[in-house]
């Protein structure tokens, strides 16, 4: 198992540490999956995190100058690792001025992603600040578990409203409120709702559209013939979403959710090279 | 009224109780900080004995309404200051309070404000753990726009309870702070919105019952 990348255009090094930053910001721990031509950060819906699930992928080609690996073995040209984002976001707060950052897979005592930031320096040799960062190899038996979730059967999808507007609404919410519920229809009308005994809020936006998915292999996005008025909702935990929210650093190009009414909420983040998909299940 | 672009009451007068930070949180379901150009618009109803408190607020087109319940207003202490039985009155510019309040000595357990024809003419003193503290203000000062002080009073308040206060002379041009007969501290804050509109904000006292005069 090898694997060593290296960044040297800034505007990567910035793009590819803003991405690890949001996904600090929904993950304590997840799992890392590459292939030769992509990354992957993974986590999968395990009761401990309240049943959230994330799928992040990533075009190696658009960050890494060089790019190798390989996996543990021929037919399985993967490798899977556990980490902690946060460890690898603060490593790369070093190298917000950096020429070049260096990542590789070491085993010296034990399994670590080696990130090398080379800063420059008024000397002739540059400075190198090197961060071991601790990973647990993930063996191929578990891989089944961190399978890419497929879209569900979703009742409504709609494109997200501006999300700077979500956040202060959701954030103000958030102080009143354990949950939330989220509603949509096909008419491009979303609603967010709170609802205590001190108090009820609903925050209504109009006119978002909804989002055409091609019918692939027959299987039809959202019921035929579904009344346009009609809203599906879900009522999740609010934190979750909040943290969601509160990760996007930058505007994403395109955002939507699916709702299963009662089920799930799926939530889809389009930036130019990177697809973050966030999945929140209903509260019971 | 006047800070409202509609106002209509139906009765001579509507009261109720309502928790603070949920009336918060929903004026500024928008957050806080608004970009340049974009406004919020606000609409409050109430309906009357028993209805929730309706706001509908709107900005870029987003619509989001509150319904707060109300409960059973508590009793108004009524602090019977009238305007009549004034015994000292000075009006300052807050500018000049802001500093001193902020620097109040917190181990005090009171402040002492002394008001009087005389010198020292407006006195606020604290006695902390390091000691006393006295700030005080000529009548001829800058900041005095009005000084009617007829009698020499002092008297002292828990400063926990005048601390509060502060937030509103943060916010004002001007306060007035009179005392009766009973030591009773009346402090009006005349604050300035951002268009130019005046309000104010009354602050009632008592004083520290368990120093008399006779003990100062």
């Amino acid at each position: 198992m090898r694997f060593r990348a290296k960044i040297v255009d800034l505007a990567c090094l910035n793009h590819f540490s803003r991405i690890i930053n949001t996904i600090a910001k929904l993950a304590k721990t997840c799992t890392l999956r590459l292939t030769d031509s992509k990354l992957y950060f993974i986590l999968a819906d395990k009761v401990a995190n309240g049943g959230v699930s994330m799928w992040c992928d990533l075009c190696q080609g658009n960050f890494f100058d060089e790019f190798q690996m390989e996996g543990v073995a021929a037919e399985h040209n993967e490798i899977y690792l556990e980490l902690v984002p946060e460890n690898l976001s603060r490593a790369l707060k070093t190298a917000q001025s950096a020429k070049a950052v260096k990542i590789k897979l070491t085993n010296k005592h034990c399994p670590c992603l080696r990130v090398a930031v080379e800063l420059p320096s008024l000397s002739s040799s540059s400075r190198i600040v090197t961060h071991d960062i601790p990973v647990g190899v993930i063996p191929r038996r578990l891989w089944n578990d961190f399978r890419e979730p497929s879209v569900p059967d979703f009742d409504v999808s709609i494109y997200l409203p501006m999300l700077k507007t979500m956040k202060s609404v959701v954030e103000r919410m958030k102080n009143l409120s354990n949950s939330i519920v989220i509603e949509a229809n096909l008419s491009g009308e979303m609603n967010l709702k709170i609802e205590t005994d001190l108090v009820s809020v609903t925050t209504h936006f109009k006119e978002l559209g909804n989002p055409p998915w091609a019918s692939e292999d027959g299987c039809q996005s959202s019921a035929p013939g579904r009344d346009l008025e009609s809203m599906a909702e879900a009522r999740i935990d609010i934190k979750k979403l909040q943290q969601l929210l509160a990760g996007q650093q930058v505007n994403p190009t395109k955002a939507l959710c699916n709702i299963v009414s009662k089920r799930i909420v799926h939530f889809i983040l389009l930036h130019e090279d990177v697809s973050l998909q966030y999945f929140i299940p209903a509260l019971a | 009224a006047e800070i409202f672009q509609e106002f209509a009451v139906q009765e001579e007068s509507v009261t109720f109780r309502i928790n603070l930070s949920v009336l918060l949180d929903c004026l500024t379901i928008f957050g806080t900080s608004s970009l340049p150009g974009t406004s919020t618009a606000l609409r409050m109803c109430y309906c009357g004995y028993g209805y929730p408190l309706m706001l509908f607020l709107e900005e870029g087109g987003v619509v989001t309404v509150c319904k707060i319940n109300t409960q059973e207003p508590d009793e108004l202490l009524d602090f019977d200051f009238c305007s009549t039985k004034v015994v000292n009155k000075i009006i300052l510019q807050s500018e000049g309070l802001r500093e001193a309040f902020a620097e109040l000595d917190m181990t005090s357990e009171v402040l002492q404000v002394t008001m009087s024809p005389d010198k020292p003419y407006f006195r606020l003193s604290t006695f902390g753990n390091a000691g006393s503290a006295h700030l005080d203000y000529p009548r001829d000062s800058d900041l005095m726009e009005a000084f009617h002080c007829n009698q020499t009073q002092t008297n002292r308040y828990k400063i926990s309870l005048l601390k509060p206060s502060a937030k509103a002379l943060a916010l004002s041009c001007k306060v007035s702070i009179r005392t009766d007969a009973q030591g009773f501290l009346s402090l009006q804050y005349m604050i300035r919105n951002e268009d130019g509109q005046i309000c104010f904000v009354e602050y009632y006292c008592c004083p520290d019952e368990d120093i008399t005069e006779a003990e100062l």
